[in-house]
């Protein structure tokens, strides 16, 4: 279990507070934010690379807080894979094998398991020069779990591949964490990656933690408007309540419950959000009467915002549904959203 | 329609300013080398007065170079690598010896050394003399080599990705087993390249050396004896054996500096 008590880090013109976190042996935790946030200052203050203000740090019940980088039994992933440009691939991967009074045999099968896993054998001999993005991810992989970390402290370790490169790592990462027992704390900007590898995540933002739960809660309940937005929900409003309504601006929607006490906003995924030329109809459902306000191609799907009154929703939509619907800017459209999908906070 | 391409004015500032730099300074080089007969040559390599003077300009400034090695590299990664109060200070303190007159470090040296210092009375209890000794002569021309050698070192402890180090330790390698097996390998052209540029700066020096010690003779001060004594013909043999000699070994050096093809 890693624990993280009160962490304080002050540096001229930024600071990290009040950061509490505690991780499960063998978990996948996923800390998100934006560039900035302090992800891997955390990361770092972990390993023991940046000095810390205040607070403790434990590992497996062992306060940690001021032993050196080399008694911590953490292993560090960077974005630019920070391999050493004078060993081979080899060397790389068994740099840290002497500092770890293991039976050498042990030591051994465990680099040559991660090769296989990590697909290295035909690399071995190679110098590290000349080697793609995902190849050098992968020794830097090896190299960091060779020694047996109790925690592997992944830094956008995908961040800086390309698309294909990314979903490999990203599949060899959660095959390696089922069959490893460290546990993998990983920093993302990008929530898919943390929905996709995560098991719980704390989502930062700007020093602070705004949440930490499930990746799903987290996902589909954010608790601030920052964390709302980070998750890709683009529609988050301002909106007062009574009973099991909540009004934005003139707007009135019906929810699938009553809201509870302290609430102020409404959250609706974007696509979530559906639009249809002759309205849907039945008990869960806001229907509204609008207009498409303006259409932007994002590649993949479209974005579409649909305003109705005072209040516009930006909705995606596939491209196939989108031509089906005939839109053009303008065009009389009618807005359906399902009580279900209106998240309350 | 063709238009005729113009070119800016500046090009040919650039161009002109580019001739007279490098004429500037290869022009008096290359006459001097040049102006000397090969008997003259002759004459002089087989002179042993010429041949020691040399050979001793050589060793002080390896000393020199090998001292900056010794003490200036833990130094340099310390600049290069922590930040502290008064950082700025020490980087400026460093180049103090850039700047000032060369004079002026050879007496600043020699006011140490003195009987009414007590350094110097406690080096005379040691027996160690640096008026007209090697000694001396190694002393000054580390003084002002010194800054040479740490920043150039700086230098490359700085183009070396501190995350490398940071791997290293996470790796379980404490401090000195990083430095040792990441940092020191992968900054051995750097400190390379700050010899060289120590030991040239060293190898070059007269006003210091010409206080603390006239003899044993460096080849400068011999070049300047010899100018004073009998005139520019019986000076320029030796200071092209000099620059000979020096520039063989430098270009040996830097040979062994350049990076392997494989290894860009």
């Amino acid at each position: 279990m890693i624990e993280i008590k009160d962490l304080f880090i002050k540096f001229p013109g930024f600071a990290l507070e009040n950061i509490n976190l505690s991780i499960q042996d063998g978990e996948f935790f996923m800390l998100l934010g934006p560039t900035g946030a302090g992800k891997t200052l955390i990361l770092e203050a972990i390993a023991g690379i940046v000095p810390i203000t205040g607070g403790r740090i434990l590992v497996k019940e062992k306060e940690i807080t001021r032993l050196p980088p080399e008694q911590r039994g953490t292993s560090i992933v960077y974005q630019d894979y920070a391999l050493f440009p004078h060993l081979s691939v080899l060397k790389n991967i068994t740099y840290g094998l002497r500092y770890h009074r293991n039976n050498p045999n042990t030591s051994k099968k465990r680099v040559a398991w991660l090769m296989e896993q990590l697909g290295l054998q035909p690399l071995v001999q190679r110098s590290i020069h000349n080697l793609s993005g995902g190849e050098k991810q992968r020794i830097a992989l090896a190299r960091a779990l060779a020694v047996n970390p109790s925690v592997l402290l992944l830094d956008e370790p995908l961040s800086a591949l390309d698309p294909n490169f990314r979903e490999d790592i990203r599949d060899l990462l959660k095959k390696l964490h089922q069959e490893v027992e460290t546990t993998f704390l990983m920093v993302t900007h990008d929530f898919a990656e943390a929905m996709f590898l995560g098991e719980r995540m704390a989502v930062l933002n700007d020093g602070k933690i705004d949440q930490i739960g499930p990746v799903h809660e987290v996902f589909h309940k954010p608790a601030t408007p920052f964390v709302a937005k980070f998750m890709g929900i683009k529609n988050v409003f301002h909106a007062s309540f009574r009973n099991k309504k909540a009004r934005v601006n003139n707007l009135e929607l019906h929810l699938q419950s009553p809201p509870g006490e302290n609430k102020c906003y409404v959250a609706i995924r974007p696509e979530d959000i559906i639009i249809s030329k002759n309205g849907t109809s039945g008990n869960d459902i806001n229907s509204f009467q609008g207009k498409v306000m303006g259409i932007t191609d994002r590649g993949l799907y479209f974005e579409v915002s649909a305003g109705t009154g005072n209040v516009i929703f930006r909705v995606m939509l596939s491209k196939n549904d989108f031509f089906k619907l005939e839109l053009q800017k303008n065009k009389d459209i009618h807005i359906s959203i399902r009580s279900s999908a209106i998240h309350v906070f | 329609m063709v238009t005729k391409k113009k070119i800016d004015p500046f090009f040919w500032i650039a161009v002109f300013s580019t001739v007279t730099v490098v004429g500037f300074i290869l022009f008096p080089l290359t006459e001097m080398v040049l102006q000397p007969s090969v008997q003259d040559l002759k004459d002089s390599i087989s002179d042993p007065d010429v041949l020691s003077s040399i050979g001793l300009s050589i060793y002080t400034s390896g000393m020199a170079a090998l001292i900056s090695f010794l003490i200036g590299t833990p130094f340099a990664y310390l600049l290069a690598r922590k930040n502290f109060f008064g950082k700025k200070l020490v980087e400026s303190i460093i180049d103090l010896p850039i700047m000032i007159p060369h004079p002026v470090v050879g007496i600043a040296i020699l006011g140490l050394a003195g009987k009414n210092h007590w350094l110097g009375q406690l080096m005379q209890q040691v027996g160690i003399q640096i008026m007209g000794t090697v000694t001396g002569i190694v002393t000054v021309l580390t003084f002002v080599g010194l800054p040479f050698y740490v920043n150039t070192v700086k230098a490359g402890f700085e183009a070396i990705p501190v995350r490398l180090e940071n791997i290293s330790r996470s790796l379980g390698a404490s401090l000195s087993e990083t430095f040792l097996r990441v940092t020191f390998r992968l900054a051995w052209r750097s400190m390379l390249v700050g010899i060289i540029m120590c030991s040239a700066r060293a190898i070059s020096e007269f006003g210091a050396v010409v206080i603390v010690a006239y003899h044993p003779m460096i080849a400068p001060v011999m070049i300047y004896e010899r100018f004073t004594a009998y005139g520019i013909k019986y000076s320029q043999p030796v200071a092209v054996w000099l620059i000979g000699v020096s520039l063989m070994l430098f270009l040996l050096l830097r040979i062994c500096s350049l990076p392997k093809e494989n290894q860009t």
